[in-house]
């Protein structure tokens, strides 16, 4: 069953195209990464897809044909504006992504608590389980949310710029996890802006209000298609200087 | 002297006892929904809701009709209202919401001054008569009372995922909007039955002030919605004793008790050291 099957798809809000004519195909095990600047889709490709947002156009299947099964998907966006003040325990907060399996009023079993517990310790925030969630670092909490998505054990999983506020270690430790959840034939979507991150994803497609390149990361990730993604292109050579090329004239700053 | 002075009033006058169990099933009410209102941010739909019923009250006074159907009306229409401009409105929704509610306010002034009692009426409806509360309305009360705790305890759930986030809700087979608007009729609920006790102004402390004290020291969600209860009606009961010893009205002197528990709280939570996301083994945890 293919993942995510896209044709002549168009997204956007109200009815307002942000992204058009998107084709891709996403099969079970693949990593994709969604690379562009801020406001280029991004976000808007991976709600359509997650069914948060309808498609303006096009069709689009997810996890095979007919409407999306609930906890089939598991999402982390990127704003949880509630988390600062809500009097949860992180292992609450966790446990969430199981209800979906349970509805209104299925008993959580032993099979829960263990997801539950192996998506606290995989992150490393077993020891924060009962931590109030307003308490912790940015950090933390982006541990705990990403700890939630994985905890869901859905078919596809959809990550908005989940590297964000996560220091080195807990970054190698999430993309261990995701390479795990591609190896047992999870399929997961990265939004991102770092290009490293792209990189160690099987495909890439570049956003930038349309599909600039969609392809194998080795092959997608060029100078030329990075500067018709972003406008710019930041590179870091001995001793800290950085040229920035401009996409009109190619000029070259040094700083 | 302990006894004459904390218990005696309840134990001599049946008045005053009706009124400290009202008050009491008000105040369960309340911290079920008073939690959610508070953990989602809802306050000033809250406050819309507790002051969009007078029209309502008002017209069912001038027609003789109960003034609880008269709420409920209201309380229907306030729905609708907050409904259409959250979804119509360019403006932000707090300006709409806050349009409304004045409006709403204002009609149910301007009904209420048709009556003959223009300032007796509008006394009862906003400050409530706590002390003139009659069997079948406690009956009605502590009805409502179970069908929201019964509410919540089913929709337990999509309520803590909508706290969470909406997306989750939606991700989880809970759609967001549906369980949005069960919310919503449970504070509509709880404000229409309440109404009678502590009246439409003070209904709205009630909701917020024993749940805002209870999010102080709260890392649960039930454990939260026990304490507000407990809150609301330890005001309840002091408020009723100042009421009694110190003749103040008896509604807002419970809602002033519950402000006055919440800054005591907070000034309590100052002082205690804060509490940081301290390592601790989860091993066993369960909710």
């Amino acid at each position: 069953m293919t993942a995510v099957l896209a044709s002549q798809l168009c997204v956007g809000h109200q009815g307002e195209t942000v992204v058009a004519d998107l084709n891709f195909r996403l099969e079970p095990g693949q990593v994709l990464a969604l690379v562009g600047s801020n406001g280029s889709g991004k976000t808007t490709l991976l709600k359509t897809i997650a069914g948060l947002l309808p498609p303006v156009s096009g069709t689009l299947e997810v996890l095979g044909p007919g409407p999306r099964r609930a906890g089939g998907i598991a999402y982390m966006g990127q704003f949880h504006p509630s988390s600062f003040m809500l009097p949860l325990r992180v292992y609450d907060v966790v446990r969430m992504a199981r209800y979906a399996a349970h509805g209104l009023f299925g008993r959580m079993n032993a099979a829960d608590e263990q997801a539950v517990q192996e998506a606290l310790a995989t992150l490393g925030v077993l020891d924060l389980a009962e931590a109030p969630l307003n308490a912790l670092s940015g950090g933390q909490r982006q541990r705990v949310f990403l700890a939630q998505a994985f905890a869901r054990d859905a078919g596809l999983v959809l990550l908005d710029e989940p590297a964000a506020n996560l220091d080195a270690g807990a970054r190698a430790i999430y993309r261990k996890r995701v390479r795990q959840l591609s190896e047992a034939g999870c399929s997961i979507i990265i939004a991102t802006h770092d290009i490293d991150e792209a990189a160690e994803c099987d495909t890439t497609m570049l956003l930038a209000h349309r599909v600039v390149a969609f392809g194998p990361s080795a092959e997608i990730l060029t100078q030329e298609a990075l500067l018709a993604t972003f406008g710019m292109v930041g590179k870091y050579r001995e001793g800290g200087i950085v040229i920035v090329e401009r996409e009109h004239g190619h000029e070259d700053c040094e700083h | 002297m302990i006894y004459d002075c904390l218990i005696a009033p309840f134990a001599a006058n049946a008045f005053l006892l009706n009124a400290l169990l009202a008050g009491v099933l008000v105040s369960i009410a309340c911290g079920i929904v008073g939690t959610f209102v508070v953990l989602r941010g809802l306050a000033f739909i809250g406050d819309a809701l507790a002051h969009g019923v007078l029209p309502g009250v008002a017209i069912a006074m001038l027609l003789g009709l109960p003034g609880m159907v008269g709420a409920a009306a209201g309380a229907l229409g306030m729905i609708f209202g907050i409904g259409f401009i959250t979804r119509r409105s360019n403006l932000s929704s707090d300006t709409a919401i806050g349009l409304l509610f004045v409006g709403m306010l204002a009609l149910g002034v301007a009904i209420v001054s048709r009556s003959h009692a223009f300032s007796g009426d509008l006394v009862r409806i906003l400050f409530g008569e706590i002390l003139g509360i009659r069997a079948t309305e406690l009956a009605i009360q502590l009805a409502a009372t179970l069908v929201i705790a019964l509410t919540a305890r089913i929709c337990y759930r999509p309520f803590l995922l909508l706290c969470f986030s909406p997306e989750q809700a939606e991700l989880s087979g809970f759609p967001p909007r549906r369980y949005h608007a069960i919310m919503l009729a449970l504070i509509a609920l709880t404000v229409v039955v309440s109404f009678r006790t502590v009246g439409t102004l003070l209904v709205f402390g009630m909701l917020l002030a024993p749940a805002a004290s209870a999010a102080l020291f709260s890392r649960k969600i039930t454990t939260m919605i026990l304490t507000a209860s407990g809150i609301g009606a330890g005001s309840v009961y002091l408020g009723l004793l100042a009421s009694y010893h110190f003749n103040l009205a008896a509604g807002a002197a419970i809602t002033l008790a519950a402000s006055i528990l919440f800054f005591l709280l907070l000034w309590v939570r100052q002082l205690l050291p804060a509490s940081p996301a301290r390592p601790r083994m989860a091993q066993g945890a369960r909710p």
